[in-house]
């Protein structure tokens, strides 16, 4: 399939950019200005400036002789690339491939993206009326290779839509300097009388080189399709990409789940096809107003399942703000991994936790608060037991040790030890009684101590003697003591409750 | 050959049975969760799995109580390899104490949501999903129409959903099958060993539909519950130091 590229190109970008934001600077002619040498140099002109004879390059007083009611900005030249790198990623609305191009204007690669908006004429017509709109002049052309189609945006005159394989006679009428070479080769060539492309396309290559050197044939060769150009596109290729252009606005929730089920069904028949499932996804909403709407999603497992990944979209609709509408949607998957159709099998019979369906309910959950709600605990090399378990890493880890089961374990272990009142007669025998929550429980039987020393390594402090107590009603409680008897410091604590 | 009227009473009763909640204890595959005598309070003399059960706590130490029972019950609900969750909105529960009663305590995942409502949303998702064991709520507030939603889910699938609530301040009727309340009873020591022996609980069956309500003693021994047959009289002991003084 041949390959079709459209070049846009900004002549005024940065003074549109002005006056977009000073809306009242449209009817004035104004231009953008940098200090050079002690003197103001003009940088950038407005189109009703530029038509009464300022130009880019010309001192502000000399423009100020022409016309004397010239406003006069601080120009901000960084702007520029950050504003072609946001006109571009608005513009992979139109083609996922977005490249800017470092003389003002954006590359696009429109292979078969055209059809979409009915045909290359609707295509081009749609991005310069929406450019239009935001306030933005803009040229634009569409050819077979970026060479052209730069060259027909920048100089070109009449259809701006180059037929396929019809470059050499676009170019033909062209000055030289469309063609993207250096300044000083083009002014060799006005000098020798070649100043349009007509004049020396049909040359010799040798004696081009010989003159001119290599570059001239290389972008020759570029325009016409001989020689691949690469460029950079702003957003990385991703493969698994659906879109889905709506003829109306659309602002309801019902409207975005149906371009989302849509979108869904055939990005998963894709995905199952490849045998690949999703990790992450995010789903695109372009507004009328130019603004994107985005959510995001995660899972576990990689899925495939549409149903599924519809749920979990389905818990963030409610953060897309159509505003004045939306037209485009996308959807990505940004991250997919290859799975076996098989395996699924064998896990939806088992159950466990690989459980397909289990992961489903954990993405949802994660979805809705986030993956640090859901915990689960493997045992750790520690008996201080707040730290003999920790979090696992994933829902899935493998034990790497064995659960220790020799001491009693309270069933309720309270996050931090509370502080009790005890009687406690005889050294390191349990004590007599506690006062928790002012009300005093009698010690009837008692297991212990068992004592769990600090972690020097990690912290600092006394060791704990605990005891298993039952009281008068049968009520179960791990008490410890911290530090010896025989100490002055020491204290007793309540650290949980048994079944 | 007519029917005398006591079995078409029972053939209804059954009928009914299925469109009241109880659905997947008629079928086959009723796991036996050992609780000996409290299933005849049941309808088919079989624990209800697949159902919602309720348990009323007052105080951190029942709570404890309930726990280890719901685990004991667990215990045999995760038997072949099944994963519960625990939904709580702080999480108070110690992990390493399942190995008590016979679970790998990583096959229990706690999920730890803040607000009540959103505890709420996770059970009822939890409950929905064919792939868990059972789901086990900590929840103050338990609405009839929550519940409602809960039963409604728990009859899709075949989970079985425990509801553990402190101090609730409204006992309305739920649609939960039955309602429980555990509390600690004292231990009793093992061939006079010193120290505390099984735990021991009193088991209340407060509330449960189209079955009988019971009290009963039981004690989690080892791997599995025993049924504490005779009425253990409540002796006050002798405090253990007074003991060891004398």
């Amino acid at each position: 399939m041949s390959k079709r590229f459209v070049v846009i190109w900004f002549p005024y970008l940065r003074t549109d950019w002005f006056t977009r934001r000073k809306q009242i600077l449209k009817e004035l002619p104004f231009v953008l200005t940098v200090p050079d040498h002690g003197r103001q140099l003009i940088s950038a002109s407005n189109p009703i400036a530029r038509e009464q004879g300022v130009e880019t390059g010309m001192v502000l007083a000399d423009a100020r002789a022409v016309i004397p009611s010239l406003q006069v900005l601080d120009d901000r030249p960084e702007i520029s690339h950050r504003l072609l790198k946001g006109l571009a990623e608005w513009c992979t609305k139109y083609t996922p491939f977005v490249a800017i191009d470092l003389h003002g204007g954006l590359i696009l690669d429109a292979s078969g993206c055209t059809h979409l908006w009915g045909g290359e004429i609707r295509y081009l017509e749609d991005i310069l009326t929406r450019f239009k709109n935001l306030g933005y002049h803009t040229r634009a052309a569409i050819a077979d290779t970026i060479g052209t189609a730069w060259a027909m945006a920048h100089y070109g005159k009449g259809p701006l839509i180059i037929e396929s394989k019809q470059q050499t006679a676009a170019l033909m009428s062209l000055p030289a300097e469309a063609l993207r070479i250096e300044a000083e080769t083009v002014e060799q060539l006005y000098n020798l009388g070649l100043g349009r492309i007509s004049g020396f396309i049909g040359m010799q290559r040798s004696a081009l080189r010989r003159r001119f050197g290599r570059s001239i044939l290389q972008r020759l060769d570029q325009a016409l399709g001989n020689e691949e150009e690469i460029v950079e596109p702003v957003q990385p290729v991703i493969p698994y990409q659906e879109r889905l252009p709506s003829l109306e606005p659309i602002i309801t929730a019902t409207g975005i789940e149906i371009g989302l089920q849509r979108l869904l069904g055939t990005l998963c028949h894709r995905l199952k096809q490849e045998q690949k499932g999703l990790k992450t996804a995010i789903f695109k909403c372009y507004r009328t107003d130019g603004r994107i709407e985005k959510i995001e999603i995660g899972t576990n497992h990689p899925s495939s399942n549409s149903t599924h990944l519809f749920k979990l979209f389905e818990l963030k609709i409610s953060c897309i703000e159509p505003g004045p509408g939306i037209d485009l949607f996308l959807l990505e998957a940004q991250k997919t991994e290859t799975v076996s159709p098989l395996q699924e099998k064998i896990w939806q019979k088992t159950g466990g936790l690989n459980n397909i369906q289990l992961s489903e309910l954990f993405d949802r959950i994660a979805g809705k608060f986030g993956n640090d709600h859901i915990q689960r605990y493997v045992p750790d090399e520690h008996y201080w037991p707040e730290r003999s378990i920790k979090p696992a890493l994933s829902v899935n880890e493998e034990l790497l040790r064995e659960w220790k089961t020799g001491r009693p374990r309270p069933v309720q272990l309270l996050s931090s030890p509370e502080q009790v009142q005890v009687t406690a007669p005889v050294p390191d025998y349990p004590p007599m009684n506690f006062r928790y929550k002012g009300k005093l429980h009698k010690i009837i039987k008692a297991d212990g101590p068992e004592r769990i020393e600090q972690e020097w390594w990690l912290q600092q402090g006394q060791h704990r003697d605990y005891y298993y107590v039952e009281d008068e009603e049968g009520r179960r409680y791990w008490l410890f003591r911290a530090g010896h008897y025989s100490d002055s410091s020491y204290q007793w604590f309540i650290h949980g409750f048994f079944a | 050959m007519t029917k005398t009227k006591a079995e078409i009473i029972f053939e209804l009763q059954k009928e009914l049975l299925p469109l009241q909640g109880f659905k997947h204890s008629l079928g086959i595959g009723a796991v036996d969760t050992g609780l000996g005598p409290i299933r005849y309070s049941f309808p088919n003399a079989t624990f209800p799995v697949g159902a919602m059960h309720e348990f009323i706590c007052t105080g951190p130490e029942d709570g404890a109580a309930t726990a280890g029972f719901i685990s004991g019950i667990l215990s045999s609900l995760m038997r072949n390899g099944g994963v519960s969750l625990w939904i709580s909105s702080s999480q108070t529960i110690f992990a390493p104490s399942f190995t008590h009663f016979g679970i790998a305590p990583d096959k229990i995942i706690f999920v730890n949501v803040a607000k009540e409502r959103d505890v709420l949303w996770c059970i009822e998702e939890a409950l929905k999903c064919d792939g868990l064991a059972s789901v086990i709520g900590e929840i103050n507030e338990l609405s009839f129409t929550a519940s409602r939603r809960f039963q409604l889910a728990v009859e899709q699938n075949r989970v079985t959903g425990f509801i553990i609530r402190n101090k609730p301040h409204n006992l309305a009727t739920t649609a939960c099958i039955a309602r429980w309340k555990i509390s600690s009873l004292p231990s009793i020591r093992v061939n006079d060993m010193p120290g505390i022996g099984f735990p021991r609980w009193n088991v209340e069956l407060i509330k449960v539909r189209n079955g009988k309500t019971g009290c009963w003693q039981v004690e989690w021994m080892g791997r599995k519950f025993r049924h504490v047959n005779h009425i253990v009289p409540f002796i006050r002991e002798v405090p253990l130091v007074n003991k060891l003084i004398s």
